[in-house]
């Protein structure tokens, strides 16, 4: 029989060898980034020579790195701000008023939960086109909000389901109306909920490139996923200036990461955080 | 203007009017909170749905209106054409692969580090971190990893005395790097499905399970992991429905090469539809992307029998 010492020395080597193939292409890049592209050549895994930041401090210093930046961070911002105000209002719509039809209409609201994005490329593509949007922020934050209310409104409306029931009947005896109610009580309780969707809303923007690469061509408003692939295509094998530029992408990424952990980990698990 | 007094008696009836659904405003709020999430739904995702369906009959290059009908001759196409079958196939091993080694494998992962310890949540974290990173990102760096003259692999091969390999522009390992990424990309988020599944397994009955002389292996494979098959339905449907989409890792690491042998049903539709504005073609191969999807979606639902709601 294995001893419990044993059997606990194995899981420890099994964490260890999966945890270095996880971060080892991660260190690798960071390391990277510090290295002059010869001694990447002959050292692409381990710590470099010097700690010479030249590469990393020269992308910093581009203004089209921050430019980047800045479009992807509009773009997430705005996307989240629309996925919680519509989706929300169409949940509250759903959750609170009965009325003829509520139940089609929301079964219409969902189908978005099956459809896969990519397959309405092409199409969104000559819509944008020709509601005039193309190298618009909108081009972005409109399709990238409509394909996320579907997942928005069922998080939503479980979650208002479940606030009492008495708090909705006592205001509205005392006269308060369904709009001011959702502004006033509604949406103030549930922002659990509003932050664990706006998170995930946030971080499939940030990350996004399909939309980005179909409907933007100007320079001047590329995201960073596109900003990251034109810096590629200038550097080509000047390997040790792109894992510098990645590196910097990931560094808020991980950041934000830690930050809003609480809510990411509760979004995998059903929706439902604890204030 | 309505404000809330909480001294003032309510009018007799008013809690019969709630109950009936007869509180003031209603059809305001109606008009109000409703249409914005029907445009917006209606506009960006059934709309372009419904067109890409009719676009898939015309021959059309996305300027002016379509009016070169072909019938179903662009389907005819995408059935002859061999990169398409390439592109298929690909996807079809992204499933195969993310349902019998990603999940196996982030099953066994969650199963050793489930349990409430800060050693644990460290390595959860670790584990997880590449699921936050955008795929592009994750793409650019093992591109590296698998560079022939600067990468990795090269380095360990060389340290082995062997040839430098050119992974990702090699027909028969660019496609099985590709995978080994998406694995390593995605794990995590299996993984933590089942770690959230795991912790909701009443205690006592895997300490009943023990104290009767079950081994660890027994008691994950007897009763752990039937008490989580939801968890694991779930999952399975995301890796499903995730593989049938997967573009943006495959775009810096092969662009679909080397000679087309690493497209998926998206690359594809990206590179001979939209990039060539073939806008009728690219529909079609759209259009059998969303038939798989659904049809998936109702079959997967059909044989495990539980809802897929997430």
């Amino acid at each position: 029989m294995k001893s419990i010492t044993t059997r606990n020395t194995l899981r420890v080597i099994i964490l260890i060898v999966v945890a270095s193939v996880v971060i080892g292409p991660l260190l690798a890049a960071f390391f990277g980034g510090f290295k002059g592209n010869s001694e990447l050549r002959t050292n692409p895994l381990w710590l470099p020579d010097s700690w010479d930041a030249g590469n990393y401090i020269g992308i910093l210093l581009d203004g089209n790195f921050w430019r980047y930046l800045g479009n992807s961070f509009f773009i997430s911002l705005m996307t989240v701000f629309l996925t919680l105000v519509v989706g929300a209002a169409a949940a509250y719509v759903f959750s609170q008023i009965h009325f003829f039809g509520a139940k089609m209409i929301l079964s219409y609201l969902l189908l978005g939960l099956m459809f896969p994005f990519a397959a309405a490329i092409l199409p969104l593509f000559i819509k944008v086109r020709d509601l005039g949007l193309l190298d618009t922020y909108w081009a972005v934050i409109l399709p990238q909000t409509a394909f996320g209310l579907s997942l928005a409104i069922l998080l939503f409306k479980a979650f208002f389901d479940q606030l009492p029931k008495e708090l909705f009947e006592a205001a509205y005896v005392d006269g308060c109306s369904y709009l001011r109610f959702f502004w006033s009580f509604t949406l103030p309780l549930s922002t659990p909920i509003l932050a664990t969707v706006g998170v995930f809303v946030f971080v499939q923007s940030w990350n996004n490139f399909l939309l980005p690469l179909v409907v933007l061509n100007d320079r001047s408003i590329y995201t960073w996923p596109l900003g990251m692939m034109q810096f590629q295509g200038e550097y080509l094998t000047q390997w040790n200036m792109i894992l510098a530029f990645v590196t910097l992408t990931i560094i808020p990424a991980v950041i934000f990461f830690l930050a809003a952990q609480k809510y990411i980990v509760a979004g995998l698990t059903g929706g439902s955080v604890k204030g | 203007m309505t404000t809330l007094d909480r001294t003032a008696v309510p009018r007799r009836g008013n809690a019969d009017r709630v109950k009936k659904g007869l509180v003031s405003g209603k059809f305001t709020a109606l008009l109000i909170l409703l249409p914005p999430a029907l445009i917006l739904f209606s506009l960006f995702v059934i709309l372009p749905l419904a067109d890409a369906v009719y676009y898939s009959g015309f021959s059309w290059n996305g300027y002016g209106a379509p009016s070169d009908f072909v019938g179903s001759q662009n389907y005819q196409r995408l059935l002859d054409h061999s990169v398409f079958h390439t592109a298929l196939w690909n996807t079809a091993k992204l499933i195969l692969v993310s349902l019998l080694i990603q999940m196996p494998l982030a099953l066994g992962l969650a199963l050793l580090v489930y349990r409430k310890t800060p050693t644990n949540t460290l390595f959860r974290l670790v584990f997880f971190l590449p699921y936050i990173l955008a795929e592009v990102a994750a793409g650019l760096i093992w591109s590296f990893v698998f560079d022939g003259d600067y990468g990795i692999t090269s380095s360990l091969l060389h340290a082995m005395g062997q040839e430098s390999v050119y992974v990702l522009a090699d027909h028969q390992w660019a496609f099985p790097a590709i995978m080994t990424v998406i694995v390593w990309k995605y794990f995590g988020f299996h993984m933590m499905i089942y770690i959230a599944a795991l912790q909701g397994v009443p205690k006592d009955l895997v300490e009943a399970a023990k104290l009767e002389g079950a081994k660890p292996r027994q008691v994950a494979l007897f009763v752990q992991i039937p008490l989580i098959k939801h968890a694991i339905v779930v999952s399975g449907f995301f890796a499903i429905i995730g593989s049938l989409q997967i573009f943006d890792i495959i775009i810096p690491m092969t662009n679909g090469g080397p000679s087309n042998s690493t497209h998926t049903i998206v690359t594809y539709l990206y590179s001979f539809g939209l990039s060539r504005l073939n806008i009728g073609f690219g529909s079609a191969a759209a259009v059998v992307l969303f038939v798989l999807a659904i049809g998936i979606a109702f079959f997967y639902q059909r044989t495990t029998g539980k809802g897929s709601k997430a």
